[in-house]
Formats: C-alpha cells, structure tokens, sequence
C-alpha cells in the first residue's frame, strides 16, 4: 500500500534517469544558488514564524482566560481555509504603491512616502505565516490540553515560575506536536507557487516551473523538483530527531485541565491584542476584501450559474479524500506502531514528501502511471469486450482522489503519529495482555484516545482538499469543476473581483468542519 | 447517532463518486454530432461563437478547461484515447509545443487559409490563430509625451531609469516577446537588449493589470503589456491616465501574439472538429471573439472592438508566431543570463 502512495515520488525521481546536464549547467550559472538560498531563507522564516505565532497564541487560549479567549480558541484556526495567493493578492491590493492606502499616504503626507515593499522575503514569508501558523496553533492547542493540570502544577509546587514551566515541562512534551506543525507549514511553502509567483520571490520552486514551462523541459523539471524532495527528506528527518531522541508519553491526563488563570487589566489586553491582530491580518482583512469584491460581482450578476455544483463537486470531494487519507494514515501510523518495519517506514515517508512538491509536479507524478494503467488494460479489455474502451482511471473520480491522498498524506500521517505517539506503549502491552488482538486494541484503546488527532487530520485534508488546484485541474474527471478551479479560472485572468465569490465560499465552507472538530475534541475531554 | 451519520456520508461520498465515475464514462463515449474540446481560453468566460456554433450545425461542443500546460500533458498522456478532437490554447509557443510533440494532426481547409493571415497559422497548418493580442508600450498620460516613445529597444536607453514596469521573465508573454526578437535579430542583439533594461532598474511586477495600475499611481512611467488588459481597465473608467504606444512602426512591427486551435493527432470526430474551426475563424465567429475579451480579431475582415479601434490601426510584427515556441527556451535562457528575473 505503501509503495502505491510512494509511485509518484518515484515517478519524479526516475526523472534523474536521463540527466539534463545541459540544464543544470546553465542553472548553476545563472541562478541555482539564488534559488537554494531564497529557498532556505523562506523555509526559516516560515518555520520560525508559524513555530512563534502558533505556539505563543496556543497557549494563551488554552491557559488563560481574557475577553473573547472562547471565540478566539476556534477562530484562529480560520485562515487555514484562505489560499495562500488569495490572501498574498488582497495583501497586494490593498499595500502596494498603487493601492488605497499608500495612495492616501501619498495625498496626505508627502508623494515621497513609501511602505516596505511587500515583494520581499520579508512580505513573502508574513504571508505564508498568516495561513500556515494554524498547523502548529492547532496541533499545539490539542497538546497543551492533553497535558492536564497535574505535570505544571508538579513543576510549579518545585518552585519553577509559570514561565520556566512552560519552558522546561510543558513545551517539551509538546514538542512532537510542534515539530510536526512546523514541519507541515515549511513543507507547504517550499511547494507553493502561487504566492511566490504573484510576489515575484524566486525559489526553487518558481525555478521547477520556469525550466518546465518556459524551456519546456518536463524532466529537467523534474530534476529540479527532486531538490525539493531532498529538501522535504531533510526536514522530516529534523522533525523525527527533534522527537525520538526524548521519548515522552503520557499515560493519561494527570489531573482535571489546567484551570486556566484569568488575566486582567494590561495583560488581559495584551492577550487580546496578540490574537486580534493575528486574527485580523490573516482572517479579517482579506475576507472583508474578498467581501468588497464579491459584492461588487454580485451587484454586477457575474457569478457562475452552475455555483450549487460547484460547491457539491467541492465538498463530495473534500470529503472522500479526507476519510480515504485518514483512514490509510491511521492504518499505517498503526502498521507502524505494532511494526517498525524498515522498508514499510521508508516507503511512508517516501509518500508523505509528495507535499513539498509543487501540485502540478506530483499531479503529472500520479497521471503518468494512471495513464500507462490504462493503456496496458485497455488492449485486454477490448479483446473481452469486443468494442473500444475509453480511458478508465485517467480523468477519472478515482484517479483524483488518488492524487488527494498522495498529497496529503503527510498532513494526516504527521498529525495522527503525533498523537499516537503520546500514548504509551505500556497500553498496547495491558491490551493485548488482557487479550485484545491488534484490532481490538486499535479499536478500544487507541481510537478514543486518538479522537482529538484524527479530528484535526480530517479536518486539515478536507480544508486542503477544498483549496487544491494544480493536481484537479489536471486529473478531474471531464468538465468537472470545484470552487478552487473557477477561483483558479478568475485570478489567473486577474478577474479578482469575480474570483472573490468562490473563494469566500472556500472559507465558509471551511468554518463547518472546523467548529465540529472544536465540539468533538470538546466532546472528547468530558 | 455520530456513527450513524458518518455511515451515511460515506455512503453518499460513495454515490456521488459512482455517479461521477458514470458521468465519466458517458463522457468518453462519442456521439454521432459533436465535437469534444479541451480549452484553455475557458477562464476568459463564455465563448458565444462556440454557442453560435451549436446553434448553427447543431453539433455539440463539450468543453474541458485547464490552462496550456496542463492540457498538454493530459492530451499527451492520453494518447489515442484522448476524447479530445480539438485543442484551443493561449500562447504561440504552447501551439508549438503541442504540434512539435505530435499531438496536433495538419488540417488542409482552403477556407481557413482565407480566413486567417499565413503569419499567424502553423507553416504546415497543424494549428491556426483565433484572436490576436498586441503586446506594446503603455505610458503614462500623465508623465510621458509619445515622442519620447519608438521601440522596445529604446526602453534600454538610460533616460528611463527607475521608471519602467516589467513583467518578471518567467511569464511567457515577455518569453515571446523576447522569442520573436531573437527569430529576427539573433540572440547577442537580445541579450545586449535585455542588459540595457536590467540596468534601467526596472520594477518587476508580476501581472499585467498590475503593471497598468502602478503607472496610473506613478509607480513608473512606462510598461509593456497586453493591450486588453488596458481596454478592461477603459471600459470600467475611460479616464485612467494610461495609453498604448504602438512600438516598432518604423522597424519590424508591433509584437504580437495568439490564442489558437488545432486538431487532435486522434480526433473521434475530425470532420465536426474541422467545421468548427472553419466556423471559428469565419467573420460571423471572429467578430464575436472581438467583441468578448478586447482581443483583436484575427480574421482581418472582422472588425475590432471601439475602444481598440480608437488606438489607431497599427503595424503587426509579421514574423510567424510560431517563432514564440520555437525561440521560447532559448529566451528564457537569455533572459537569466541577463539577469532579468
């Protein structure tokens, strides 16, 4: 099963067969240690972005009460549903030298005034700390609430102050969560092309699209894109040793929750302001620019007839591949868990860096072996049938939700272990002692256990799912549209303000699953 | 009651993913008076001559968007199988790319030939043009006199210093822009061409509209860019303070570029597909095109969109634009050495 998820990766790597040196050459000549730098410059400051603003606002929901902690505990997770080039364009619009407020600037203050320009690193690198930050906030929150009262009171009644408790016992055993988290967001910006191609912030993977489409080079693209999947090998490598050199699991909470201390005055302000404005700057501010837009498309009547299809193909979709890549990475976390067979646990972290890869990469990835499939089987089946036969998986619903769940497993792989990893293993000893087979255990023990994590991962692949755009474009069934094409189809003509219905369509449509996975995990702690 | 509920939408995830799959295979199944098309203009709108066209033949068009890369790789992976009889895509190069893979079969209509200048079809009539965009001078009405203005090349001259706006070169409108200029004038004359707008400090912004809207705030003096996006722009606010220069009248022309359509190399339907692309590139069919996106028609006989008609007739670079895809690796490379990002 495994290998079948890792054939794309493998598709890819088997570019390396036929070395384009003439290639390479020229990319080492002209840009190749631009690339690599821009790269590991925007991996950092992704990583320890989405690492600080996660972490820092994970905590002070789940430990600290202040006006709004309640709303803010599930909005924060918001932005996850927002694209990132959608909100790197409203940014765009709305910061630029031509738009609405540099303009007032200039009227106001002076024509020599001017804001940071947003096409920078630094621009490039808040934006995708905005969207990606609600891995780590997400999987950090479920941690610090895993922990109980118990293990920071014990660490508190030796004397530690709240702030060194939180750095010597709480982070700590949050720490695979974390890393996990991190790992995640850095995985995503290295594939992204949109906002690095609006922002005109060259990385490796601008550079996977510009020798593909402008040379016209798929392998020597490909070649490229294997960089990224040794960049992809090295941070989950980072990630596991961040982990596996201290082991920490919890048998179960030590005592109730934490009963979370209520802030006042300045610090309750502070606690306040810290989440507004993350909550603005991601959330507020690119939906009230989508909302201006979509308002403006309405009133003018451009939106799409075939809207309630739309949004059907979507959420059928989003669903089928957040229960089908749910469903195999809880099977092989657990395959792993009971085991650790070498070859099983190369071949999933094989499959898990297809999300580091450019969408359009690993779906060309998925389409070549559907497509030699098909032309293999279709000879056979005329000979039986008697009649020609058109193409079976190419193009095909299955083959789509193949290329969701290549790409993101390693959303739901990396969230699931994470938690599994939480439980010890003397539990799965006491099980099978008491007489529970593997099954049953997974059942009755883990499963409950695993409720919170399983939640957030299916979350995470229907929200992915809703927004993903390169590998449906290429793999979608004949004439089949979702809201992240007809998204695709606007913005790529600059049309935004048509573009701004689907898109907040996107978001809403992404709020559902998010409060349920809040009442389940709410559920799951009483 | 939770466990109930996620039966039953595994279950209609279950249908539904049936019924697609069924839609599919319907789908792949060709009838006897239609033409299956793979597009990638879809995202300009609805095409009324392609409705025009059912209307009068009778022959159904089924669709399927994607943008040109993409579509390339489908059509190429699906080989014999492909649905597809016909391919409409942007970008010269992408039109030759596709014939250069074999994907696109020659088709021989006399009626075509008349219809669209030899310029703008394939030299072995593989693809043809359906509109054409004019990528030019935009200036400042504001800030910049059209005296100042005459070709590409003197954009490289030091008076416009930290005042241009360019596309990044990883976009192929400039790649062919770039393509065509090599075909004419070989590639150290490019490449010395490239340096002198490099070294003019231009600002890159990646997105035509973009580029437009930061030389009406004064961002810059100049860009170059396609001229629909500024016809857009025009018919929402006739006073935005940019114009179209149109470049290169006294040398080699205007550059300009496709979109376009060709036949599958394994076309179901060959016939309906050929009556299609004579019907898209006959007047009635170009004059619709003209009149949808601000493109100007391809077929001369069909006349071009008021506001573009108030630019003033212009010089076409009449070099083949199949010169885009052929010189388009070649300009990617010069634009890199360069050190045009």
């Amino acid at each position: 099963m495994a290998a079948v998820l890792a054939a794309p990766v493998l598709v890819v790597l088997s570019s390396l067969l036929a070395p384009r040196l003439d290639v390479w050459q020229h990319l080492w000549r002209t840009q190749l240690l631009e690339l690599l730098g821009n790269t590991l410059l925007l991996l950092a400051g992704v990583g320890a972005g989405s690492l600080l603003v996660g972490t820092v606002l994970a905590w002070l929901v789940v430990h600290y009460r202040f006006p709004g902690c309640d709303v803010f505990e599930w909005a924060l997770m918001l932005p996850l549903a927002m694209p990132a080039y959608v909100i790197g364009f409203a940014f765009l619009g709305l910061f630029e030298f031509s738009g609405p407020l540099q303009s007032a600037l200039r009227d106001t203050v002076g024509p020599g005034i001017r804001l940071p320009e947003l096409r920078s690193w630094g621009g490039v690198s808040l934006m995708m700390t905005l969207v990606f930050y609600p891995y780590v906030y997400l999987l950090a929150r479920a941690a610090f609430r895993e922990q109980g009262s118990a293990t920071l009171e014990t660490a508190r009644s030796l004397g530690r102050s709240r702030a060194r408790a939180f750095a010597e016992v709480t982070l700590p055993l949050a720490r695979p969560s974390l890393a996990a988290g991190v790992a995640l967001a850095m995985m995503e910006a290295l594939g992204d092309f949109g906002t690095v191609a609006i922002f005109g912030y060259r990385t490796l993977t601008e550079g996977v699209y510009r020798v593909w489409y402008g040379m016209f080079d798929r392998t020597a693209a490909s070649q490229l894109a294997v960089l990224l999947l040794l960049f992809a090998a090295l941070l989950l490598r980072i990630e596991r040793a961040s982990r596996g050199r201290q082991r920490y699991s919890q048998r179960h909470r030590h005592g109730p929750e934490a009963a979370p201390i209520v802030l006042r005055g300045g610090r309750a302000l502070g606690a306040f302001a810290a989440c507004a404005g993350v909550l603005g700057l991601a959330f507020i501010l690119p939906v009230g620019q989508l909302l201006v837009w979509a308002v403006g498309a309405l009133a003018a009547g451009q939106v799409a007839a075939a809207f309630p299809a739309l949004l059907a193909n979507t959420l059928t979709l989003a669903a089928a591949a957040a229960i089908a890549t749910c469903l195999l990475a809880l099977t092989l976390a657990y395959a792993l868990r009971l085991h650790p067979a070498p070859a099983t646990r190369f071949t999933s972290r094989l499959a898990s860096m297809g999300y580091a890869l450019p969408g359009a990469v690993i779906a060309v990835g998925i389409l070549v072996p559907l497509a030699a499939i098909d032309h293999a089987v279709a000879p056979l089946l005329e000979a039986a049938l008697g009649r020609p036969v058109g193409l079976l998986l190419t193009g095909s619903a299955l083959g789509l939700v193949y290329a969701y769940v290549v790409r993101f497993l390693a959303v739901s792989l990396q969230t699931v272990e994470a938690s599994l990893a939480r439980i010890p293993p003397s539990l799965d000893d006491a099980a099978r002692a008491l007489g529970a087979g593997a099954g049953g255990a997974l059942r009755r023990v883990h499963l409950p256990l695993l409720r919170g994590g399983l939640g957030t991962a299916l979350v995470l692949v229907f929200v992915e799912t809703m927004k993903e755009m390169p590998a449906t474009l290429l793999l979608r069934p004949f004439g089949l549209n979702t809201l992240a094409i007809e998204v695709w189809e606007r913005t790529s003509e600059a049309m935004w303000r048509e573009a701004a219905v689907p898109a907040l369509a996107i978001v809403l449509a992404g709020l559902g699953p998010v409060l349920l996975v809040i009442r389940w995990s709410a559920a799951a702690r009483r | 009651m939770r466990t109930l509920g996620n039966a039953a939408a595994r279950g209609r995830t279950a249908f539904a993913l049936a019924a697609l799959a069924a839609g599919l295979l319907l789908a792949g199944s060709a009838g006897a008076s239609e033409v299956v098309v793979y597009s990638a203009r879809s995202h300009y709108g609805q095409e009324p001559a392609i409705d025009a066209f059912t209307k009068k033949t009778g022959i159904q068009v089924k669709s399927h968007g994607g943008n040109s890369s993409e579509l390339f790789e489908r059509l190429r992976a699906e080989g014999d199988k492909t649905p597809a009889d016909v391919l409409i895509t942007v970008d010269a190069g992408n039109l030759w790319n596709a014939a250069q893979a074999g994907l696109l079969a020659k088709t021989d209509s006399p009626e075509i030939a008349a219809n669209i200048p030899a310029h703008l079809r394939d030299p072995q009539n593989r693809w043809t043009a359906l509109t054409v965009r004019a990528r030019t001078i935009m200036y400042s009405t504001k800030k910049v006199k059209p005296e100042e203005l005459s070709t590409y090349e003197a954009l490289a001259d030091p008076k416009w210093k930290n005042r241009i706006c360019l596309r990044n070169s990883g976009h192929v409108y400039n790649q062919s822009l770039l393509a065509t200029m090599i075909k004419r004038g070989g590639e150290p004359k490019v490449e010395a061409l490239v340096r002198g707008w490099v070294a003019n400090n231009p600002t890159l912004i990646n997105g035509d509209t973009k580029i437009l809207e930061s030389i009406a705030a004064g961002q810059c003096d100049v860009g170059i860019t396609n001229t629909y996006y500024l016809a857009r722009i025009l018919a929402k606010d006739p006073a935005f303070p940019v114009a179209p220069f149109w470049a290169n009248q006294q040398t080699t022309g205007t550059h300009v570029n496709v979109s376009g359509a060709g036949i599958t190399a394994h076309a179901k339907n060959r016939a309906n597909a050929v009556k299609l692309i004579e019907f898209l590139t006959s007047p009635e069919a170009q004059q619709m095109f003209a009149d949808g996106n601000f493109e100007y028609p391809a077929n001369p006989q069909a006349a071009a969109n008021p506001i573009l008609v108030k630019w003033g007739k212009f010089k076409q670079d009449d070099i083949n634009v199949a010169a885009a895809g052929e010189f388009q690796a070649a300009a990617t490379k010069l634009a890199d050495r360069a050190g045009y990002k």
